[in-house]
């Protein structure tokens, strides 16, 4: 233990490495809070936070340019939109948690209802803009690896044994929500009203699942990237993307029947108010209904809402498929409570 | 103290080496080395593309940021605290040692939980800050905010320096202290010529662990941090093009990814180096 | 006599002030959160919360891989520390270094590299499919993750003891015609106990509560008995009805543990310490 102390020099060495990190800290306070006051100082910018879900990242990219040149000319003025993407559910609790969020673009409408229940959004969101303030719809397909080896066409294709299907969790995504309503559509059609059939015909669904990821990307990055499974039941527009990105290894089947998903929009209102971005905000929504933007949905793989322009992506999209829509479950608070809500039917089949 | 170990290993000692080095192997470098192939699988181009983004460099400054603050207020933290508890015995020690390592076992979503929880919008502090922002008129936010992924990663890598130096200080007693105080010296003299002395690699340790766990935090500061190019940290970068889909964009994580593996090895280099300075001025002193 | 020290080295009160306010002001004021959010429940609705059958599965899952990790990583940490410690080896320094890496590498990463390898599209998942065991999305490649994230735990608090420990002392041993296991046995092992008992509490704490890094890898499946703590407690936060209350609840219940944990091995370091004096 003596060493220690006959040795100068080791203790100045301790010295200086102390104030070097110091140092270090202190410059890299001073250059983070600078660069946080330049940016705050242009003042006729506006800028805008988008809190949107995961599959949505490349079609804002997009649309954020297209908007921003339009209403700089339109207006004269800058704006700047940030993008945040996540989980739907987990954005929207991020913007009640105090995410400054001036629009809300999410995956379903009961998680707008959410920011709404808040107080954060005024009731009757839903009318600002057209079509239940969706502007893009979509819809729940399969997705198989190229050949169809299990031969999957339609729901009931998935029960046969030795199917692996891959699906995230309802209980923490919104996209799965669509996906099991979806097939409790198909089995409604199949035994009508009988409850105890569908509940069969599900559980045997999810008795299938070999891996439940708690977002739809997940999922998709589970069957694409890591190789499980022998079907995605996935949104159409990642379904569409998958097959764009890996040319010649995945196929799409569009099921008999499936399900409308209206991802929603809404301006945040009383952050605008405290933020002064209402024009902006509100026009940010509105140009989603251009024809300019619908194209651009449709490059983007949503559906566009207006028909014109929907019909003119006729080749990309199955417009066959027989569409039920959250109306059918009597509007998403009652589907939520039914289905998903602990000790809903959810937890019913797929635990016991 | 010095004892040169000749390099004659028994049949028995080259088995645990080969063991220990396969399991080090398996366990450690393949997943590394795995990052690295990914990264650099679509050539350098990409790669260059990928870490030298608008989006990755200010993750970087963010990350830095955090773990500077981060290690600075630790370290503080943990010369004081491991003073306090090394050197002194009082009732409730025991508790207090124990609070202090609670960040060490915490789920990072408890973490974020709390933080949302305390300084979110509903939060039971929130009107503590809003009282605060509307008396000074400041603009200060706890949440989605710079400074609450600075005081995520603080929370997070709190007690990691001084778990560092707690096992040594206790093995070390504290007569020397005693008696350099007997002799007059006052405290912080004491600590500086004798306690700092002999801290000095666990402290260093420290710091680089506490380093190492604040570049890497992913889950609390995830809970406090959405605006992607603004308040996001490196891991949440990687997470961000990881969930954005597509061959591309995962190459992309993974080469942003692998500056923090370079992160993580630059600071075993200055260790490296710091370890051999002081063996080279221990030995000119002999 | 005790008494007599507190008196000799100044400071105890200027380091306790520090000390307790930084520990109050940074990490007992958030956690109150938790506490103060799930006395929102009545006992009965807690203790309904807390025994639902997922969430007892996850705590089961979450408790018995983090174990078995660790006790995984007390096996090669000891092995890791003794070789680095004691012998001399070409690539020993840089192994030395790279112990932290699973630290500095985000768990999330982690977490998609290995689902990745030890998939049945990796070769490690290929090679453990050959003998019948399926690594990813299974309790195994729980357990894989969680053996990760735990190493540097395990070999960072036996190595500085392991240093202290003179190899004169086994050796005395072995020339007084001790075997190499009795040495092990009797002379080292009872000297490494507090240590490792100290990295096994370390790694099964972080992983009880591990999130990230198992997350990709485990599948999620309360049937197959792989959704850990942390992901119901994310799970009743993303759901859509954002159930802060009962995440609160679980979290209650988890930060629990962790202080329990916390506080055993803080009773080892100071009963090691005790008897050093």
């Amino acid at each position: 233990m003596k060493r220690n102390l006959k040795n100068p020099i080791k203790k100045w060495n301790v010295t200086a490495l102390c104030l070097c990190i110091c140092l270090l800290a202190g410059l890299l306070t001073g250059c983070g809070s600078s660069s946080g006051e330049a940016s705050e100082e242009d003042s006729d910018v506006i800028e805008l936070l988008n809190v949107s879900y995961d599959p949505t990242r490349e079609f804002y990219e997009a649309y954020n340019e297209l908007f921003a040149a339009y209403y700089e000319e339109t207006y004269g003025v800058t704006v700047k939109i940030n993008q945040s993407h996540g989980g739907s559910g987990s954005q929207a609790r991020s913007v009640i948690e105090g995410n400054e969020a001036d629009v809300v673009t999410l995956a379903l409408a009961h998680d707008i209802t959410l920011v709404e229940e808040e107080g954060m959004i005024d009731g009757g969101w839903m009318d600002e803009f057209e079509n239940n303030s969706a502007p893009y719809t979509s819809t729940i397909v399969f997705l198989v690896r190229a050949g169809n080896e299990k031969d999957i066409q339609d729901w009931d294709d998935l029960l046969q044994e030795g199917v692996d299907i891959i699906t995230p969790d309802p209980k923490s995504s919104g996209g799965a929500c669509w996906n099991f309503l979806a097939a409790w559509y198909y089995a409604q059609q199949q035994y009508g009203e009988d409850e105890t059939q569908i509940k069969e015909f599900m559980r045997a669904l999810y008795a299938n699942v070999l891996v439940m990821d708690s977002g739809a990307r997940g999922a998709t990055t589970t069957f694409v990237e890591n190789g499980q499974g022998d079907v995605l039941i996935a949104w159409e527009n990642e379904a569409l993307q998958t097959m764009a990105d890996y040319p010649g290894e995945y196929e799409l089947i569009t099921p008999s029947v499936s399900i409308l998903a209206e991802p929603s929009v809404a301006v945040v209102d009383e952050n605008v108010a405290d933020h002064g971005t209402a024009e902006a905000a509100a026009a940010y929504l509105a140009y989603l209904y251009t024809d300019e933007a619908q194209r651009l949905i449709g490059e983007y793989y949503y559906r566009p809402t207006n028909e014109d322009i929907l019909s003119e992506f006729s080749d990309v999209f199955d417009l066959d498929v027989t569409l039920c829509t959250i109306d059918d479950f009597g509007g998403w608070d009652a589907a939520y409570e039914k289905f998903f809500q602990d000790d809903g039917i959810f937890d019913e089949i797929y635990n016991s | 103290m010095k004892q040169t170990k000749k390099a004659r290993l028994t049949a028995g000692q080259i088995a645990l080496i080969v063991i220990g080095v396969l399991f080090f192997a398996v366990m450690l470098v393949w997943p590394l080395v795995e990052v690295l192939y990914r990264a650099l699988k679509d050539g350098w181009a990409l790669y260059w593309d990928a870490v030298t983004a608008e989006n990755t460099l200010s993750a970087l400054r963010v990350t830095l940021l955090a773990a500077a603050v981060a290690l600075l207020v630790d370290t503080f933290f943990a010369l004081a605290a491991s003073w306090l508890l090394t050197k002194f015995d009082f009732r409730g020690k025991s508790l207090l040692t124990t609070l202090i390592d609670i960040p060490f076992s915490i789920s990072p979503v408890i973490a974020g939980l709390a933080f949302i929880m305390m300084f979110g919008r509903n939060g039971l502090a929130t009107p503590v800050v809003n009282w605060f922002n509307d008396t000074f008129g400041t603009d200060i936010a706890l949440v989605f905010s710079i400074p609450g992924v600075v005081l995520a990663t603080v929370f997070v890598t709190f007690p990691y320096v001084l778990r560092e130096l707690l096992p040594v200080m206790n093995l070390q007693g504290c007569a020397e202290e005693e008696a350099a105080a007997l002799l007059g010296a006052g405290g912080f003299t004491i600590f500086r010529r004798v306690t700092l002395p002999q801290i000095k690699w666990p402290l260093i340790y420290g710091m680089v662990l506490c380093a190492a766990r604040a570049f890497g935090e992913f889950g609390a500061v995830y809970a406090v941090s959405k605006a992607r190019g603004e308040t996001f940290t490196l891991p949440l970068e990687v997470d961000a093009l990881y969930m954005s889909g597509g061959a591309e964009a995962i190459t992309q994580a993974f080469a942003v990814s692998s500056i923090l593996v370079l992160l993580a090895l630059v600071m075993l280099i200055l260790k490296n180096i710091a370890e051999w300075r002081a063996r080279k001025s221990e030995s000119q002193e002999e | 006599m005790r008494k007599k020290r507190n008196r000799v080295i100044p400071g105890f009160g200027l380091t306790l002030g520090i000390t307790v306010s930084m520990l109050s002001l940074l990490i007992l004021l958030p956690l109150a959160s938790v506490l103060i959010r799930s006395f929102e429940l009545t006992p009965a609705e807690f203790w309904e919360t807390v025994t639902r059958s997922n969430v007892v599965g996850a705590f089961r899952t979450s408790i018995l891989c983090a174990l078995l990790a660790a006790a995984i990583n007390c096996v090669f940490g000891l092995i890791l520390a003794w070789i680095l410690v004691r012998y001399d080896f070409p690539g020993k320094r840089l192994i030395d270094g790279m112990i932290e890496l699973p630290f500095a590498l985000p768990t999330a990463v982690a977490g998609i590299t290995l689902a990745k390898m030890y998939s049945d599209q990796g070769v490690l998942g290929q090679a453990l499919n050959r003998i019948g065991i399926q690594g990813s999305y299974s309790r195994v490649g729980l357990v894989i993750a969680l053996v990760f994230v735990g190493i540097p735990f395990v070999v960072r608090s036996i190595q500085p003891v392991l240093r202290k420990l003179p190899p004169s002392c086994e050796e005395a041993a072995l020339t007084l015609g001790a075997s190499r296991g009795f040495t092990f046995r009797h002379v080292i092992l009872p000297e490494l106990t507090p240590a490792l008992l100290t990295g096994f509490g370390l790694a099964l704490a972080r992983g009880i509560g591990e999130y990230g890094s198992v997350i990709y890898i485990s599948g999620n499946s309360a049937k197959n008995g792989t959704q850990v703590v942390s992901y119901v407690i994310m799970q009743k936060l993303n759901s859509g009805s954002a159930d802060y209350v009962g995440a609160a609840a679980i979290a209650l219940v988890l930060l629990a543990i962790s202080f329990l944990l916390m506080f055993l091995l803080n009773m080892v370091q100071w009963f090691a310490a005790r008897r050093t004096r």
